[in-house]
């Protein structure tokens, strides 16, 4: 972590917030009329904070994150990024990105996959293969830098997604998604690396699911968000902290149980019912 | 579906294989075998049909004339398929580029599709000399082009969301997102596109040396062949065109398959 605020020192303080998101409103226009996806949203992530982003279908949550990427525009309002507007954060690759779908390009091998944004952005030859090998390794797939990504299982594609979403250190990493494809062994072994990965880099998170104990597992606030129209409904705080170790024990624990009840309840708008705790 | 009848017809993998290769040579053999039968035994005249035999018999005595023609009509075919394939991928990435150029091109495109090689043919060859090859070249490269350029646009229109969000969220400048996202995404609708185009810039060749222009390739060998009532010489020299028809078509289906496996596209997320 202080190793990333000496190299991103020049113009920022370490204590900026990451993503500043005040009164925005998207509205998509569609034949049958306005569709209105977002509407009233604030928010405010913090340097290096994990925030999950959670609500059913439909409630803006991905739209929300692709309006912080700058892959779409906000019908009002503004989106701050390290403090300057989206557009300019994405053109200065302030943020990394990863999609449910890994989106790897298939007749590239995992290494040149991992080194697409570097290699776009004109980093010399020895220095992005060594910042490949560092990632590869950051992710465990060493073992796997000459394969293509159809040799590949899901939750390996999804690994080598994120090495390529860190590959040019950014700050703040846009996850949509990221695991939802994945089986839920897998997906549990994923969210434990992301948590560790995270805290290795010490960037900032926001991160979209709809899975209540990821939400609750990875992050520091989880968001609930409730559709047509999409807004934010409740605010909760983890209160693991990012120095809680995310491991097997913090699953059992009894905090956990209550922070997911807590999400849960939040979800539903009432509180849950004991029989109906199985459900997500 | 290949397994389940073998399972049905209860042969092995390995002979359902084996037959797939024997049963076509089988089928020749046997319609040979009948050719040969009809014009010796039934009688039928060798003016109507020459037998096999002597087709083959003209194929070896002209050889070295058949393969300076077929060399000929092959360069004409090639030439045409390498220009007519270059500007095709280039006019359809401008096209898919800007929809402007696509609305301007399309009208020519769809007119170019019908253009008939039978009226164009004796235009160029009277435009461009008697003695210029030029006029046959451009019909192949015409006729190259539509398939080339129709299957590349579809290509180039197929680049998927994830990956363009991708190219978005790295800032990267529309020559980048062409160069690493679009034109690979492309390629295997390209190379089908150029598979289609060979056959058609050979048959084009060949076909446009029926209406003048220099002597020498296999489309004026048939014609002048046949005008002298030597049957059995122009036959040998169709059987020639066919062999060059299929070296096009197997050389690009060789290289599409080539490349597609150096560039796995499907299975995977």
């Amino acid at each position: 972590m202080t190793l990333r605020q000496t190299q991103d020192a020049a113009g920022t303080t370490p204590e900026r917030d990451s993503v500043v998101v005040r009164g925005v409103a998207k509205t998509f226009t569609t034949k049958t009329g306005d569709v209105s996806a977002l509407e009233a949203i604030d928010l405010t992530v913090a340097a290096g904070e994990f925030v999950a982003l959670i609500g059913p279908s439909g409630c803006g949550k991905s739209t929300l994150l692709r309006l912080i990427a700058d892959l779409d525009a906000p019908t009002s309002g503004t989106i701050e990024v390290f403090g300057k507007p989206a557009d300019k954060a994405r053109r200065d690759q302030d943020y990394g990105i990863a999609f449910q779908q890994a989106g790897l390009l298939p007749w590239r091998t995992v290494a040149a996959n991992i080194a697409l944004p570097l290699e776009l952005h004109g980093l010399a030859t020895a220095e992005r293969k060594a910042r490949v090998a560092e990632l590869a390794e950051l992710v465990g797939l060493t073992d796997f830098f000459d394969r293509h990504p159809d040799q590949l299982s899901g939750g390996m594609q999804q690994r080598v997604a994120i090495a390529r979403a860190l590959a040019a250190r950014p700050r703040l990493l846009l996850m949509d998604e990221p695991f939802g494809a994945l089986d839920e062994m897998t997906r549990e072994r994923m969210q434990t690396e992301l948590a560790r990965i995270a805290a290795e880099t010490g960037a900032a998170v926001v991160f979209v699911t709809h899975s209540v104990p990821e939400a609750v597992f990875l992050s520091d606030r989880v968001v609930v968000m409730s559709p047509r129209p999409g807004r934010i409904t409740t605010v909760l705080e983890t209160g693991f902290g990012s120095d809680a170790a995310r491991d097997e024990a913090l699953r059992e624990s009894p905090a956990f149980f209550d922070r997911v009840t807590a999400v849960r309840e939040a979800l539903h708008g009432v509180p849950v019912s004991a029989t109906g705790r199985e459900g997500r | 579906m290949t397994t389940t009848a073998a399972a049905k017809s209860g042969w092995s993998p390995v002979t359902e294989r084996r037959l797939r290769v024997i049963a076509p040579i089988a089928v020749g053999l046997i319609g040979l075998g009948l050719w040969q039968f009809l014009v010796s035994v039934v009688g039928v005249s060798d003016y109507l049909l020459p037998s096999p035999a002597s087709i083959a018999a003209q194929f070896a005595e002209f050889g070295p004339a058949i393969f300076q023609a077929a060399v000929l009509t092959g360069t004409n075919a090639l030439i045409g398929l390498v220009v007519g394939t270059i500007l095709a991928v280039l006019l359809a990435a401008f096209a898919a580029r800007w929809h402007a150029i696509d609305g301007m091109s399309a009208p020519i495109v769809a007119a170019l599709a019908v253009v008939p090689i039978v009226a164009l043919a004796p235009v160029l060859n009277s435009m461009f000399g008697a003695d210029s090859q030029f006029g046959r070249q451009a019909i192949a490269a015409l006729a190259s082009f539509v398939p080339v350029f129709l299957n590349t646009f579809r290509g180039l229109r197929q680049t998927r969301p994830v990956h363009r969000d991708l190219m978005r969220s790295y800032a990267a400048t529309g020559a980048q997102s062409f160069r690493t996202v679009t034109l690979p995404t492309a390629l295997p609708y390209l190379l089908t596109g150029v598979r289609i185009a060979s056959s058609l810039a050979v048959i084009s060749a060949l076909v446009a040396e029926y209406f003048g222009g220099p002597r020498g390739g296999l489309g004026s060998a048939i014609a002048t062949s046949a005008a002298t009532s030597a049957y059995a010489r122009a036959w040998a020299y169709v059987v020639a065109a066919i062999v060059v028809g299929l070296i096009f078509y197997l050389a690009t289906a060789l290289i599409e398959r080539l490349v597609l496996r150096r560039i796995p596209v499907g299975g995977t997320q």
